[in-house]
């Protein structure tokens, strides 16, 4: 813990002050501590609103049959969003199927060749992967897997998801395996584990309740998405569960029935709005849930 | 120097302890070090070391910090190659059979082998019967059917001297014991195996005195049946529990002898310098 | 290095090694597969329009035109409008969190702030169209008009439909927003204890000493999550797409109608049936790929360097 101070500019700020009167400066003090409170309300104002707005109107539209049945055509009244509930099901297991092995394999490689420049530059790409603009893995899908097979399919939209996951799993894995103590590994090995062996049912099973988190944490955060469907799973009115066909999705529906320009459709576009959120928020919730009890567990 | 609580040292050392130790019959060789070099990197950190442990008896490995006896201890079964850049050179045979010999798998060596760090460490997500049954999950098709490994299981914690207070509860976590009996639990872990040796890393440096003194009778229990080689910073408990004791600095075997002439008569007067303390 | 593992000596050691590396292995080439992919689509393009792809001011798709500047120009002026609006919020959150909160009040604070980043853009979106752009048509934009007098200006000129760069930019400072305050956050509570006590102890009050003390260690960090903020709000998609009014003009005034990158390639991919306007959306993709790579990989720099120094 050897820390540099940087002694000369912030005595020479201190030393101009003191010239300053004590109650101007509590004066200043006190505003700023009163503006930081301001900005904390301000900040948390949005999130009210958009819950509060959309609990109102989602609740009202929001009954069994938004769940059970299909949509409607326009003019017709009613309807359900069963297909694209399902749908968004669906495209999450292809992307967990993708991103949770290759994610957790990476992590595995980043924390025991820690410090090899191989980690180094994976560790700061997959940083960058994470921040490329989902519209871009949308594009790169759809040119990967829609145009050379010439219709779009679930199986591109749930791959864009699951290259998007890839990163999120990645860093979260290195850092729950990283909080494992390296002794226990020691241990392992000293008791004739063979290092996969060691890896796997001793080190990444007592990180697993960590992994398991970041994994939530990562589906809720793709569960949402909707740039790299709209021109991969597409979207479809009908219900489809092939693979290989366009497919319904929460996102994609919300987006479609928001634009359009028609009082029903606005209706159900809030009450799917209210279904995903509640669907990313008791992941979320879940996930932080799983991280607290972990860590008293530990404890007792 | 020598314990109240334990017998004087060598109770079964041989008479002649001012002879020569090549000169020793009585006890085979269990495990004999020949020329050890072990690097970290470009850093030699235990240098050219011949040594012989013998069986049934303990040896203790002393010295001040740093001086390379963790190393050392640590190439006896392979450990210190899985610390990346770690490499050794020399040999160190077992029972005759060069460990380090082309061919040789490091599981197999560290099966035969056990280890005992210097803190407890039981595995979270096991429990306590899963915990000192752990070095039969790597066997396979090999492992003992489950009966006979809950025998080993309590077989090995009787020795370990934890059977009585944890017999009720070898469902539940091993996170749940107390550190002492944590640590014992690691032993019996390393004993279920049935090693021909022990080698212990300060095994009590963590405990409170009155779990280090379970642990210094278990391995006065030990004696006789298997190869015990402790480090330890306690000179103390060196003299307590060992029949013989190596010292080192810097890297380098000074001297190693039965206990009680290594601290009452060394030969060497860097030896006399540690364990008279004036240096280390 | 020159590790020369025995411990490879099993096939299973050597399997598991093999299958984790190719694990790390597949991120920069997937990275590197991606932007080969989005290049070679977007190349006719490319190869068409030169340069002028940059520059050309005419997006017309009947024409067979594309000139994307209209775009690039929505997408800076929205992500630094947007980067204007959040960051004094975000900042002022991270400080009040990481200096200022009373305990019971920083977890249910920073749980809020958390909660913004886990909306779905295209809930964003639904509710900026019912309730934002209402907002701002009938109070908003009449009020900074009109009551303000700043309606003769070219920057807040013209006819209020709702549907503009202000509304784009708004709604993106909401969602960048917990982004920013949380590497903040971060950033400042690594700053060290010895820091903030030597300027209590020279007699700083509580504000002096995050001014003085706190805010200039952390200063690199702050900026590189300021960036990462930008970083998303360049390639933000939904929310803008459905806000901004997906017009390509360029036009002063933040009350029109605009278009990003990203904007562009959502409404218009789908539907796209020319060669050259999938290319050209593609190349849309390409130039944003470029764009948030370098915001990207500064940023990280930034935030990596005060964590590195911190220590
Ligand atoms: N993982 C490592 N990488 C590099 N050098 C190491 C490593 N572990 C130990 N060393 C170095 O090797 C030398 C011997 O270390 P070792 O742990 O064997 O000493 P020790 O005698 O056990 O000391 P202590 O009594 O403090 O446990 C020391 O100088 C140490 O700095
Ligand atoms: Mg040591």
């Amino acid at each position: 813990m050897a820390t540099t101070s940087r002694p000369t500019g912030q005595q020479r700020a201190f030393a101009e002050r003191t010239g300053r009167s004590l109650g101007r400066r509590r004066v200043t003090n006190a505003v700023m501590l009163g503006i930081m409170y301001v900005a904390a309300f301000a900040a948390t104002l949005p999130l009210v609103f958009i819950l509060v707005h959309l609990a109102r109107e989602g609740a009202s539209s929001l009954d069994l049959a938004f769940f059970t049945r299909m949509p409607k055509p326009v003019g017709e009244t009613g309807g359900g969003m069963a297909n694209a509930i399902t749908g968004t099901l669906i495209l999450i297991a292809i992307a967990a199927a993708i991103g949770l092995p290759i994610g957790i394999g990476a992590g595995l490689h980043l924390a025991e060749q820690r410090g090899t420049r191989l980690a180094n530059a994976v560790r700061f790409l997959s940083d960058v992967l994470n921040g490329l603009p989902s519209i871009v893995m949308g594009i790169f899908a759809w040119q990967v897997l829609v145009r050379p097979i010439g219709h779009f399919s679930a199986l591109a939209g749930g791959i864009a998801l699951g290259v998007m996951m890839i990163p999120l799993v990645t860093r979260t894995t290195e850092e729950m395996i990283r909080l494992v103590p390296t002794s226990l590994r020691e241990a392992a090995l000293a008791l004739g584990y063979a290092r996969w062996r060691t890896s796997l049912s001793i080190v990444l099973r007592t990180a697993l309740p960590g992994i398991v988190t970041g994994a939530l944490v990562a589906v809720a955060r793709i569960a949402g998405e909707t740039a790299p469907l709209i021109f991969t799973a597409f979207g479809n009115q009908f219900w489809s569960t092939a693979l290989d066909q366009p497919m319904a999705a929460l996102p994609l529906q919300i987006y479609s029935y928001a634009t359009s320009p028609f009082d029903d459709w606005h209706r159900l576009a809030w009450a799917g709005a209210l279904v995903l959120i509640a669907l990313v928020l008791i992941i979320s919730l879940v996930a932080r849930f799983a991280t607290r009890s972990r860590f008293t567990a530990g404890h007792d | 120097m020598t314990s109240l609580i334990m017998p004087p040292a060598p109770p079964v050392a041989p008479p002649p302890a001012d002879a020569p130790e090549s000169a020793s019959v009585a006890p085979a060789v269990r495990v004999a070090v020949r020329q050890l070099d072990a690097y970290y990197g470009a850093n030699r950190t235990v240098r050219g070391v011949s040594l012989d442990f013998l069986d049934a008896q303990v040896t203790a490995i002393i010295g001040p910090s740093g001086c390379g006896k963790s190393t050392l201890l640590r190439c006896l079964n392979r450990m210190h190659e899985t610390i990346i850049g770690a490499r050794t050179e020399g040999e160190v045979m077992l029972d005759g059979d060069d460990i380090y010999a082309r061919g040789v798998n490091p599981i197999e060596v560290r099966r035969r082998i056990g280890m005992v760090f210097q803190r407890p460490t039981p595995f979270p997500t096991m429990s306590i019967r899963d915990n000192v049954a752990a070095g039969f999950q790597s066997l396979g098709r090999r492992a003992p059917d489950r009966r006979t490994i809950d025998e080993i299981v309590e077989k090995s914690l009787v020795q370990a001297a934890l059977w009585n207070e944890v017999k009720d509860r070898l469902r539940e976590s091993a996170t749940g014991l107390s550190g002492g009996q944590q640590q014992r639990l690691c032993i019996a872990r390393a004993l279920a195996t049935s090693p021909r040796v022990l080698l212990l890393d300060e095994p009590t440096a963590s405990l409170d005195p009155i779990s280090t003194q379970k642990v210094e009778e278990l391995l006065y229990e030990l004696r006789g049946s298997v190869t015990v080689v402790i480090v330890t910073h306690n000179m103390q408990q060196a003299a307590r529990v060992s029949d013989r004791t190596a010292f080192m600095l810097m890297g380098d075997l000074v001297e190693v002898s039965p206990t009680r002439k290594l601290f009452t008569a060394p030969e060497d007067s860097r030896t006399e310098a540690y364990i008279t303390g004036r240096f280390g | 290095m020159g590790s020369t593992s025995i411990e490879g000596a099993s096939s299973a050691d050597r399997w598991y090694r093999i299958i984790t590396t190719a694990c790390a292995l597949s991120i920069p080439l997937l990275l590197g597969f991606i932007a080969l992919q989005v290049f070679v689509g977007a190349w006719p393009a490319f190869e068409k329009f030169g340069l002028s792809f940059l520059t050309g001011s005419t997006w017309d798709v009947g024409a067979g035109e594309f000139g994307a500047a209209p775009m690039i120009y929505g997408t800076v002026v929205s992500s630094v409008l947007a980067l204007v609006l959040a960051t004094p919020l975000a900042l002022g959150v991270a400080i009040f969190l990481s200096e200022f909160a009373p305990p019971w009040l920083r977890q249910p604070v920073a749980f809020l702030v958390d909660l913004l980043a886990a909306i779905p853009s295209v809930v964003y979106g639904l509710w900026g169209i019912f309730v934002l752009l209402p907002v701002l048509r009938e109070d908003v934009m009449p009020f900074l008009a009109t009551t303000l007098g700043l309606g003769n200006t070219p920057l807040f000129s013209g006819p209020a439909y709702g549907n503009s760069m202000l509304a784009a930019s708004v709604i993106l400072a909401i969602m960048i927003l917990p982004y920013i305050s949380a590497v903040a956050r971060e950033v400042l509570m690594a700053v060290p204890r010895a820091q903030r006590e030597a300027a209590l102890a020279l007699g700083a009050t509580r504000w002096e000493m995050i001014r003085d003390a706190v805010v200039p260690y952390a200063r690199s960090g702050i900026i590189g999550g300021i960036i990462l903020g930008l970083g998303r709000a360049l390639g933000e998609t939904m929310a803008v797409t459905m806000l901004i009014g997906n017009r390509a003009e360029l036009s002063a005034s933040l009350f029109a109608p605009g278009y990003t990158l990203a904007s562009v390639i959502a409404n218009e991919f789908a539907e796209a049936s020319t060669e050259f306007h999938t290319a050209a959306l593609m190349a849309c993709g390409a130039v944003l790929l470029v764009v948030t790579l370098m915001v990207n990989m500064i940023a990280r720099w930034l935030v990596g360097r005060v964590a590195r120094e911190g220590r």
